[in-house]
């Protein structure tokens, strides 16, 4: 499947942080970022890495697992969301029971969707939450599932 | 063990298959475990605390593990044996995910932890607590094992026993 590559205010390319404890899963979703026309500019494997590969990087869109070791993806989105506001933060988690949804949306992530991740599915999501963000930098969340 | 427990597990297992691998998985058998757990090929554990507490193992023979690996990083090349164990563990990861995710929505409440690889030849087992069910499912890809060691915790029990909870 092809996909048009995202643009955002005229950025040649979206940059992508991409959270995952599973190397397998990150690989995976990289391989996405780039079939979108993105660029990888950092991963990480628990929550922990994902706040200082933020504040490394500041990247346009991270996706982001919830069950992680060290520090989970919900509580690495409350501090990434209070020291950056404007981070634009998608869940991508096989747990999406309403409970955590809504709390990862509460703590300031943009958008939900549950693995194993349809590629088209995720690529709308991105599309959304970049306009989104444009139009209006600090908007509450949605799901997807 | 109830069928309201054991239901999410079966649905979610052919919805992420027939979702990553592109094919069906049909229940061959199913038995209770008394003794420990053997493995037959390449596996995953994932444990869950809270109301629900205990742990689920995913094992896939080579054949399904190595066509797993294949099919989730979606390309052809002969998957490394690193790479073989860390797709088991995202199908692990995805399936019990979306179980516990269907089970959380009927109220249980519970905490998934990350998977890790099982590869001890022998481990889990029931116990007087926790019986433990074994599902194998025939896939045109290869054989899955579902392990399922879990229980009811003692208020869910409670309620369980006197018929506050259904399905």
């Amino acid at each position: 499947m092809e996909f048009k590559p995202l643009t955002c205010d005229g950025k040649p390319k979206i940059r992508f942080l991409v959270v995952d404890d599973s190397i397998f899963a990150r690989k995976n979703l990289c391989r996405l970022v780039q079939a979108f026309g993105g660029e990888v500019v950092g991963e990480a494997g628990d929550g922990v890495a994902a706040i200082s590969q933020y504040d490394a990087t500041h990247p346009d869109i991270v996706l982001m697992d919830i069950t992680m070791p060290k520090m989970e993806g919900i509580e690495a989105v409350e501090h990434i969301v209070h020291d950056h506001p404007e981070a634009c933060i998608v869940m991508v988690s096989s747990v999406g029971y309403q409970d955590n949804i809504l709390s990862a949306l509460q703590k300031g992530a943009r958008h939900f969707i549950q693995k194993p991740v349809k590629p088209e599915a995720l690529y709308e999501i991105i599309q959304y939450v970049l306009s989104d963000a444009a139009a209006q930098p600090q908007a509450t969340g949605d799901v997807h599932s | 063990m109830k069928m309201d427990l054991i239901q999410p597990f079966v649905n979610s297992l052919d919805a992420v298959i027939s979702e990553t691998m592109g094919c069906t998985a049909q229940i061959a058998d199913v038995t209770m475990d008394e003794g420990h757990y053997r493995r037959s090929g390449i596996a995953a554990l994932v444990s869950v605390t809270g109301e629900i507490h205990g742990s689920v193992v995913l094992d896939m023979d080579n054949q399904a593990a190595q066509q797993a690996a294949t099919d989730l990083a979606g390309a052809p090349d002969t998957p490394t044996e690193d790479a073989v164990r860390e797709a088991v563990c995202e199908l692990t990861n995805m399936v019990i995910g979306n179980a516990v995710t269907q089970l959380n929505d009927r109220g249980f409440k519970f905490k998934v932890h990350p998977p890790e690889v099982y590869a001890t030849e022998e481990g889990q087992g029931g116990t007087k607590e926790t019986e433990t069910i074994v599902m194998r499912f025939e896939t045109p890809k290869g054989t899955i094992y579902l392990n399922i060691a879990i229980r009811y915790n003692s208020r869910r029990a409670r309620d369980s026993a006197a018929g506050v909870l259904t399905a």
